[in-house]
């Protein structure tokens, strides 16, 4: 083969040439690697998550193993109720988090924008918790609200609230407190991405609002606002996605506990693979999940108007 | 820009605008003086919330056990000895460090090289890749955990930091390939070509021109590819089932998990894991910002 090569190449362009002109090969082999990996491990993946789906799949229950056709969508839709409570806390989780987060996000950016003194340092504390991992996150909330040593405590010594408050085992208070526990590392993301955005603002446009008698508050409706709009919508909506898949701060945090409350999707998903080990099933829930994703994405950008005419 | 320079150098509407300076500056100052106390008001508020969290992590790493004194006096580095000995903090360390490193390294290389392709190039694919790009997006590593697990036990990789690290760059690739490119966009096409002019061939050109004025960027880009992966916790959890190979957030997972939560250890683990990710955090703190205003939402 190679011999056969060797005859049949014309004589050799100049290489100097060659070099500095757009070699035809040259940007397939830029990203030969990229696809690859991304071939291998995540579209390969995704399609046989699609495949698994349609299979009743159980390792440890093999003779049941084959071809189920939709069984496992129906099932999921008409005869489990579990899908459905971990949909609406995933929904509930995603919006109230996100919207919290944007609310913080965009107030903290608006404030480290100014010009203050101690604003660098200011704005390394504000951010900080940023990097912090989700694992982290919940061992540092783990010890704010443990009953015996946490920040309860100390309240009930000053007379709020009572001893041996627990609010991560208990129903009704460990939605607000997981909530809390994730804004503390969200909202630095936010912030981070709106402070990058203010950077440029035009600040022409403040001074001619100023001249024509527009209030700090008209002026942020009507320019800060409309030149923000694109990296919101865009921010919030990785971000959304993100929430919704993240499962490290709510695993190591509740478990999906107490009595399942805080078990989102994708927490249930793992479980149901993980330890049922009911891949066909849990494949049927990922694609729904999937759909729902791409569905709920494809909506909130066709309504945001996405890079739309005011650019 | 002095109203006399502007005059001598800007075409006419550039002019106007130099002309309206002067009252325009007195004008932005007044609009920068928001009051002192709207600044510094809900900024302590924030700063009380954010700050406690990290002084109640340190507190109880510093003081000893059973001690319920809110300062860390007297102070102990008993926690820290038993969780970096008895507690494997050491070795998970290592192995974080390591699969941190270079997850760093393959990213920043297979995104660099991509990016190169996606800013420079147009090519038949090009588009379908990019969609490719943006719809990983939308493909939550964690639901994809039993194929993975399935992959990797076919390659052989379960138990090896291998498995990790592939995962770990393969989905931290489609956002810095994205964010990169955009960075070799803002480098203008014409410094290379010039460099090709003076006899350099195209990677030297690379290498000489636009490395450099990437740095900030690459610094970004790498830096989330460390950070992510020293965080990251599912795939260390499922792939390596081995004590002595598993990762810091794994580790900080059981000592949470164990019957009676020995809360010195956990608190002395979790500032273990912190001190990297601050260290790195602190570095790059400026370039976070302007490496996203050029990059990331301005696409």
């Amino acid at each position: 083969m190679a011999q056969a090569a060797a005859v049949a190449k014309p004589p050799a362009p100049p290489r100097r040439r060659r070099a500095s002109a757009t070699p035809r090969r040259l940007p397939y082999l830029l990203i030969a690697p990229a696809a690859l990996l991304m071939l291998g491990f995540i579209a390969y993946p995704v399609i046989s998550v699609f495949y698994y789906s349609l299979q009743e799949y159980n390792p440890t229950k093999p003779w049941r193993n084959g071809f189920a056709g939709f069984d496992n969508f129906v099932h999921a839709f008409t005869d489990d109720p579990l899908f459905w409570d971990t949909l609406v806390f995933s929904a509930k989780w995603v919006f109230v988090e996100v919207g919290l987060q944007l609310l913080l996000g965009l107030a903290l950016a608006l404030i480290v924008n100014q010009t203050f003194a101690g604003r660098a340092l200011g704005r390394a504390l504000v951010f900080s918790p940023w990097a912090v991992s989700g694992v982290l996150t919940s061992a540092i909330w783990v010890l704010l609200y443990n009953s015996q040593t946490g920040i309860t405590r100390y309240l009930a010594d000053a007379g709020i609230g009572s001893y041996g408050t627990s609010w991560l085992s208990d129903t009704s208070t460990v939605f607000p407190a997981a909530i809390v526990a994730d804004l503390w590392r969200g909202v630095p993301f936010f912030a981070i991405l709106i402070l990058a955005d203010l950077q440029s603002v035009s600040k022409d446009l403040y001074e001619a609002a100023e001249v024509d008698g527009a209030s700090r508050i008209k002026q942020f409706w009507h320019i800060t606002l409309p030149h923000l709009k694109d990296a919101i919508v865009l921010s919030t909506l990785l971000r959304a996605v993100w929430e919704f898949n993240n499962v490290d701060l709510l695993y190591t945090l509740t478990g999906g506990g107490p009595a399942g409350v805080t078990t989102t999707l994708p927490l249930y998903i793992a479980n149901t693979s993980v330890d049922a080990h009911n891949f066909g099933y849990a494949s049927a829930l990922t694609t729904v999940a999937f759909v729902i994703l791409l569905f709920c994405s494809m909506v909130y950008l066709r309504l945001s108007k996405f890079g739309g005419e005011d650019k | 820009m002095s109203v006399k320079e502007a005059t001598k150098v800007e075409p006419a509407p550039m002019r106007a605008a130099a002309f309206e300076s002067p009252g325009a500056r007195k004008r932005r100052r007044s609009w920068d003086e928001v009051p002192r106390w709207q600044i510094y008001l809900p900024l302590s508020i924030y700063l009380v919330f954010t700050l406690i969290p990290f002084y109640w992590i340190l507190l109880f790493s510093l003081r000893p056990a059973g001690s319920t004194s809110l300062v860390p006096w007297p102070m102990t580095f008993d926690h820290f000895e038993k969780v970096w000995t008895e507690r494997a903090f050491g070795t998970y360390f290592q192995n974080s460090v390591l699969v941190g490193v270079v997850t760093l390294l393959m990213t920043t290389l297979v995104a660099l090289a991509g990016g190169y392709a996606l800013a420079r190039f147009n090519f038949k694919v090009k588009r379908a890749f990019m969609l490719a790009l943006l719809c990983s997006q939308f493909v939550p590593g964690a639901l994809l955990l039993v194929p993975l697990f399935e992959i990797f036990a076919e390659l052989q990789m379960i138990n090896s930091l291998g498995s990790v690290i592939i995962a770990e760059t393969v989905f931290q690739l489609p956002l810095s390939m994205i964010l990169i490119s955009n960075f070799i966009k803002n480098v203008p096409y014409s410094l290379e070509e010039a460099a090709w002019v003076d006899g350099c061939n195209r990677f030297t050109a690379f290498r000489i021109i636009v490395l450099p004025l990437l740095r900030p960027g690459l610094i970004a880009v790498g830096s989330f590819a460390f950070v992510h992966s020293w965080n990251h916790f599912l795939f260390a959890l499922m792939f390596l089932n081995n004590q002595e190979k598993q990762t810091i957030p794994v580790g900080l997972n059981t000592l949470m998990g164990a019957d009676s939560v020995d809360l010195g250890a956990l608190a002395a683990g979790g500032i273990i894991a912190a001190v990297p990710v601050v260290i790195v955090f602190a570095f790059i703190q400026k370039w976070l910002i302007t490496g996203f205003s050029a990059g990331a939402v301005k696409g």
